[in-house]
């Protein structure tokens, strides 16, 4: 009896062992691939002869790369996206969750639903699409010409997250509240005062659910920033990816790397600072899948 | 609720009369004086009234304003309709779309095809691989050893859309021994699993790869993370319930059966409602970047023929309009209605 169950746990760690080293294996190789391809030299590339580690290893892709003005100018934009961004949709959601947290609220349910329900159905992107040049006219007349502050402002706003945070003020006690407004406090102070740093955790996985997906946006920033030297990194990798696979110019290709390599390296560039900075916000990123649970 | 004239009333002993109790005067003023009321207990709580307010402008004219825009579908462009149609000229674009018997009709029936049939196998595939996952990580007892497989596994997940989808394209992509055919095409072609044609017009050309392309790319891309919600309901599991199991004699695919699976049944229905709401709603984005007319057979989804038609060259944004409404209604009427069945069967829902 316990002889079976001792083989039938083995054969089962057995198996999740080589599978999961097999998954793992896989979900890391396109990345050694990538920056073996990205350093090596083109015959290598070209012959498709890396299997693992690069070959003939040149620098250039990479130099050329950092010596475009535009990687870095679509650096700095994809960093001002996501600072204002963050900044703007974090104000707006968490005034907007505490209030929706208080139960003496007038017209709460139907606030709530407000929120939920553009969660089931969206316009879709056509009449989106309508409404952001329409918004783009009216930011203009009012003088912001700069179609960042459109991406800013108008885009990025996601129901769910202000769930998440109306979920965690509801969560704080209500007597600390009360001895805050014994004491004389506003509603703001009670809110930078108590629930701020009560729920410090639940805000910090929002701001990074809203801070990726403002990294990571790219339809709507080519969509509507008109302007090539605005273009976040996302669309500038997209760009150089429609250049650098065009035949044409693979044809007429006379450098000593491959062109291959430049987009490689591009890959690269972009992972690299996440990968940096991962350590410190993986802590949040686990957590933000598990208060997911929503109710009304 | 009271619902007899006595509640309301109070005896007043001096007078010898009914009286309306005080109470009920303040509930019959707000009744008749409701909006007054309103606006009163607004004006005393007006902070929190005002906190509120960027996130209801905001909602409203980036979320509420385009489906007013939406409207756009039922209006007709062309002026020359007879009198006699116009009842029902507000439906032309729907009608078009659905039996106009011509080439944009063709390709709405396979946009919506195509997107069943995407988050269908996203559902099959994509949907069991991060419980799996989860029950593989549980069986590593050291922790560093099981971060050291989590975090290569999380990996993938955080390139953004256009990295993965560039990475994939860079990977499959065309040419020949010579001029640097992807590495996939390559190694496939090697081991003779694909024509060496088939491997040099590259596998984003070809629309019978397409499908694969989608689903493998978003197991690899979202598996590991996914399974975070599976392995943390699993760990959670008190060892007690095994000790319990074993000592009955169950093995471990009994302990599997009995123990683990109704451990985390709740969980794996909150997360199958969140994926069949999302069913029609499948990431256009990652479409977007990874089709070309080429493969619009297999991978022209609803919101890309939108974006073809309504935004393109030519925009043609009502008849656009029309169709993603179609898409999104039946969209909503599944998140609507697998909570409704969720709630019913397990009393666990999300919404």
């Amino acid at each position: 009896m316990k002889r079976k169950l001792e083989i039938s746990e083995l054969i089962f760690k057995i198996i999740s062992y080589t599978l999961l080293t097999v998954f793992a294996l896989c979900c890391l190789y396109p990345f050694v691939y990538a920056v073996s391809a990205s350093l090596s030299g083109r015959s290598a590339v070209e012959y498709g002869s890396i299997v693992l580690f690069p070959k003939d290893i040149q620098f250039d892709a990479f130099a050329r790369m950092f010596g475009d003005n535009m990687f870095w100018n679509a650096y700095s934009n994809t960093l001002f996206l996501t600072l204002y961004g963050t900044l703007w949709s974090m104000l707006t959601a968490i005034l907007g969750a505490y209030a929706l947290s208080k139960r003496r609220l007038l017209f709460r349910k139907f606030f709530n639903f407000f929120l939920v329900f553009t969660m089931w159905f969206s316009a879709g992107i056509v009449p989106q699409y309508l409404n952001y040049l329409a918004t783009r006219d009216v930011f203009n007349a009012v003088g912001i010409q700069d179609d960042k502050w459109l991406v800013v402002i108008a885009m990025g706003m996601a129901a769910m997250n202000i769930i998440l945070l109306r979920n965690a003020f509801e969560g704080v006690p209500s007597e600390i509240e009360e001895a805050a407004i014994v004491d004389g406090a506003t509603e703001f102070q009670v809110l930078s005062t108590v629930y701020i740093p009560m729920s410090k955790s639940t805000i910090a996985t929002v701001a990074l659910f809203f801070a990726i997906s403002r990294w990571n946006g790219y339809f709507w920033a080519r969509q509507m920033i008109s302007n090539q030297n605005e273009h976040p990194l996302q669309v500038f990798i997209r760009l150089r990816l429609e250049q650098y696979t065009d035949p044409e110019i693979i044809a007429g290709w006379s450098e000593t790397f491959a062109s291959d390599s430049v987009i490689y390296a591009l890959i690269v560039c972009s992972i690299v600072p996440i990968l940096i900075i991962y350590p410190f916000i993986q802590k949040y990123f686990a957590k933000g899948v598990n208060v997911g649970g929503v109710k009304e | 609720m009271k619902d007899r004239a006595v509640d309301f009333l109070e005896f007043d002993r001096e007078a010898q009369v009914y009286r309306i109790s005080p109470e009920q005067a303040v509930r019959d003023d707000v009744e008749k004086h409701y909006w007054r009321h309103v606006g009163l207990t607004v004006m005393k709580d007006w902070r929190l009234y005002l906190m509120l307010v960027p996130m209801l402008l905001v909602f409203l004219f980036w979320r509420y304003f385009p489906m007013y825009e939406l409207l756009g579908c039922f209006k007709v462009s062309d002026d020359v309709v007879p009198v006699s149609q116009q009842l029902f000229s507000g439906f032309s674009y729907f009608k078009r779309l659905l039996a106009g018997g011509d080439d944009l009709s063709m390709q709405f029936w396979r946009a919506l095809r195509n997107t069943f049939i995407l988050s269908f196998y996203g559902l099959c595939f994509g949907f069991p691989i991060p419980i799996i996952l989860a029950l593989f990580f549980n069986e590593i007892r050291s922790n560093a050893a099981r971060s050291i497989y989590q975090v290569l596994t999380y990996l993938p997940k955080f390139m953004s859309t256009v990295v993965m989808t560039s990475l994939v394209t860079m990977l499959v992509k065309q040419g020949s021994l010579t001029t640097g055919m992807g590495i996939i095409n390559q190694a496939l072609s090697n081991l003779g699993l694909i024509s060496n044609e088939v491997a040099n017009a590259g596998l984003l050309n070809n629309p019978s790869f397409f499908r694969s392309i989608y689903q493998i790319s978003g197991i690899w891309e979202s598996a590991g993370y996914d399974s975070i919600v599976f392995f943390a309901a699993i760990i959670a599991i008190s060892p007690t319930s095994y000790e319990a199991a074993q000592i009955d004699g169950a093995d471990k695919m009994a302990q599997m059966r009995y123990v683990v699976l109704p451990s985390i049944l709740s969980t794996i229905v909150i997360m199958l409602i969140t994926r069949i709401g999302s069913l029609l709603n499948i990431g256009y984005e990652k479409v977007l970047l990874l089709y070309n007319s080429n493969t619009y057979v297999t991978a022209d989804v609803v919101s890309t023929l939108a974006n073809r038609v309504g935004m393109g060259s030519n925009p043609q944004p009502g008849i656009a309009a029309a169709a993603e409404m179609m898409n999104n209604v039946i969209g909503m009427l599944l998140v609507i209605g697998a909570n409704t069945i969720a709630r019913k069967a397990s009393n666990t829902s999300l919404y």
